[in-house]
């Protein structure tokens, strides 16, 4: 994957910046003016910002095509997703399950790979908490709570790490095997769901024994936002620290920049490569749980709401780093929270955000063309 | 034979009836990514091609009243998309799988977006064809109705399958897939005929969606597709990029896909919906007993980007 080995390179560079610069290279940052060892930070910053501003006027256009006005679009867009308390709990209730389905792709990027199943370990991972929320009725509610965590992350990480062992085992594109798990993951969710897993109380829409409002994830205090937030917050920085700071972040880097390199310099390549299949996967189951614990209290067709390929679109603006996550996934919130008011305002159809989602995606991804191209972002010395 | 006797034998009449009835998405999405994938890149984006040409043929057949001419428009939209996907693949860097899912979530957007106000109206949908007059029992005569798209696929598969070996065209598409070096060394645009491969297979998968919307199941609704063509990738590597193996491949997804129903129709309601896994199950079987780490598969593309 080009984009994880020019983030690899861009990483060494920005932590490597006493290389003393040729002569020629000096000479040529006389005449042309550079931000130094900054310059790929502001890089990965600026050209998706870049691109977003492009996918915005694209929409903009479209919209005034259809004869709406692109500013009050935008400005009702900022009203719905950011303008007051309630539209930002609306925002970061969404962005929870942003932020841990993007985790899923953005981790196995870091090895290399692209997975595109969080959507499946999503559902599999709240079908579990579900199941355990319930069974454990009536023990320690925090106890259940973690019980229901772990089980979520469990089988999440094991079903994206299944997509993982497929790839390094039997040489199975896992784009491709990890979207067939998804289907695989939703036939298994609606099985025991409508069979033998559903509660006998829910006539209209088929779901599991509710686990309980004493099992429930609470909110924050003072703040109508559930604790998934947090739990999202603290995966990535985590995430963070481990890819970027510990040694084994860096052979899993290693091996998402050249992998035959990093089998000969000796690394566990298979292992690497699992276990990060496993971290994103579990990421992901909890992301599940958090929907069943914190929002639906009850494993049901509500639970793919789409999440699990929003979160493919957050990886890919984030540029796989898992801290931009965060605020990533919460403009994206911000922007889906928006599409009951263009709803309720202008008439438009729920799918306007998803246009603007799917440009501002197009968009992105052209504009992986342009690292590199310009001169004003070359770290001293390159 | 009184049709409602047929006991068992419903099993297998229904999962005949239901793989030529519900194969024809399937035969069009993968005939056009075997085209793209010939080319050496992969089109992910299909899923989204395959609603917007459902929407598309649908509205043109309820402006127009001809379906038509919906089937045509519908193939037109996907060749507009398919070619978004080929220029952008043509920018240095930028990567065709990736490419592929931000065109399924905007092309899925777009046909939702677009298609809201042709939820409701019913537009005239295509004649069907009956080969089933020789029975007596209403079962069989029901699962022989065919789709004039479903003959129109078959002809295209064995077409395609000869114009690759036979012309000119075909030839070209071919090396540009096994080697843009050997291509680029011949004086052809290795990118110009991509974009074109791209833009010709989104125009097949655009027809695909047009017989999910005017002819089974026959309305258009958000909900019109199961990932017919999510599946499309991995039909053509199950056919080994050959079109006449799509035609067998999408009889067979058809036909698993319709186990669930023909079981239900005999009473056999448990497990319904891990019956609608069986075509994903039997594709991850088959990449599973047929990959390898240490060589590539048999008659791919070797430019392409999911088995180097």
């Amino acid at each position: 994957m080009t984009q994880n080995a020019t983030a690899l390179e861009t990483g060494v560079v920005a932590t490597a910046p006493g290389v003393t610069p040729g002569a020629k290279a000096l000479s040529r940052s006389l005449w042309a003016p550079t931000l130094g060892q900054f310059g790929p930070a502001v890089e990965a910053l600026a050209i998706p910002v870049g691109a977003l501003i492009a996918a915005m006027l694209v929409f903009g256009l479209f919209m005034a095509l259809l004869g709406q006005s692109p500013m009050e679009v935008y400005r009702l867009i900022w009203q719905g997703g950011f303008a007051s308390s309630f539209s930002w709990q609306n925002t970061l209730s969404r962005a929870a399950p942003l932020i841990l389905t993007a985790l899923c792709v953005a981790l196995p990027a870091q090895a290399g790979l692209m997975i595109i199943g969080s959507e499946g370990a999503l559902a599999l991972g709240g079908l579990t908490a579900a199941v355990i929320g319930h069974q454990m009725t009536g023990a320690d509610p925090m106890v259940v709570k973690l019980a229901m965590a772990a089980g979520g992350m469990l089988v999440g990480g094991l079903w994206i790490a299944a997509a993982g062992a497929m790839r390094q085992y039997r040489g199975i594109n896992e784009t491709i095997s990890s979207l067939l798990l998804t289907y695989i993951a939703i036939a298994l969710f609606n099985h025991f769901v409508e069979g033998p897993l559903r509660d006998p109380a829910s006539l209209n829409k088929p779901s599991t024994t509710p686990i309980g409002d004493a099992n429930m994830l609470g909110h924050f205090p003072g703040l109508d936002v559930h604790w998934g937030l947090g739990f999202g917050i603290i995966f990535c920085v985590a995430m963070y620290v481990l890819v970027r700071h510990t040694t084994w972040g860096f052979g899993l880097r290693i091996v998402g920049g050249n992998a035959r390199a990093a089998k000969l310099s000796g690394l566990p390549v298979d292992r690497l490569v699992l276990a990060a299949c496993f971290l994103g996967g579990a990421a992901s189951g909890l992301a599940g749980m958090v929907e069943v614990a914190a929002v639906h209290g009850t494993a049901n067709a509500s639970l793919m709401a789409g999440y699990g390929y929003a979160g493919i679109l957050v990886a890919f603006i984030a540029r796989q780093n898992p801290v931009a996550i965060i605020p990533v996934a919460i403009l994206l919130g911000g922007i889906s929270a928006s599409g009951g008011m263009l709803q309720r305002r202008l008439d438009l159809p729920d799918a306007t955000v998803l246009v603007l989602q799917g440009l501002a995606f197009l968009l992105i991804l052209a504009s992986e063309t342009l690292y590199g191209r310009f001169r004003i972002f070359k770290p001293k010395g390159a | 034979m009184d049709g409602t006797e047929l006991g068992w034998w419903g099993v297998p009449i229904g999962v005949l009836g239901g793989a030529l009835r519900v194969s024809t998405p399937f035969l069009f999405v993968s005939l056009g990514e075997c085209i793209t994938e010939k080319s050496g890149r992969i089109n992910l984006g299909l899923e989204g091609i395959l609603v917007t040409g459902a929407m598309t043929g649908y509205a043109i057949s309820f402006v127009t009243g001809n379906p038509w001419l919906g089937v045509l428009a519908a193939g037109f939209a996907g060749l507009l998309l398919g070619l978004i996907h080929g220029l952008i693949c043509n920018l240095p860097k930028v990567n065709d799988i990736a490419v592929g899912i931000g065109l399924m979530l905007f092309g899925t957007g777009l046909a939702f977006f677009l298609g809201k106000p042709y939820v409701q109206p019913t537009a005239p949908n295509l004649p069907s064809i009956s080969f089933g007059a020789w029975s007596s029992s209403p079962q069989i005569q029901a699962a022989l109705q065919v789709s004039p798209l479903f003959l129109i696929g078959i002809a295209l598969a064995f077409l395609l399958a000869w114009a690759f070996k036979n012309t000119r065209w075909g030839l070209v598409v071919r090396m540009v897939g096994d080697s843009s070096d050997a291509a680029r060394a011949m004086g052809y645009r290795v990118n110009l005929v991509r974009t074109l491969a791209t833009a010709a297979g989104g125009f097949l998968s655009g027809i695909g969606g047009s017989f999910l919307s005017l002819y089974y199941p026959g309305s258009w609704s958000e909900g019109l597709s199961s990932g017919q063509g999510l599946m499309a990738v991995a039909l053509v590597i199950f056919s080994r990029w050959n079109p006449v193996y799509c035609f067998y491949a999408a009889l067979l997804f058809g036909g698993a896909g319709s186990l669930g129903p023909a079981l239900q129709s005999v009473g056999i309601t448990s497990g319904y919906y891990l019956y609608n896994a069986a075509p994903y199950v039997l594709t991850l079987a088959i990449m599973i007993a047929t990959c390898s780490t240490r060589r590539t598969l048999a008659g791919a593309p070797g430019e392409l980007s999911i088995v180097r």
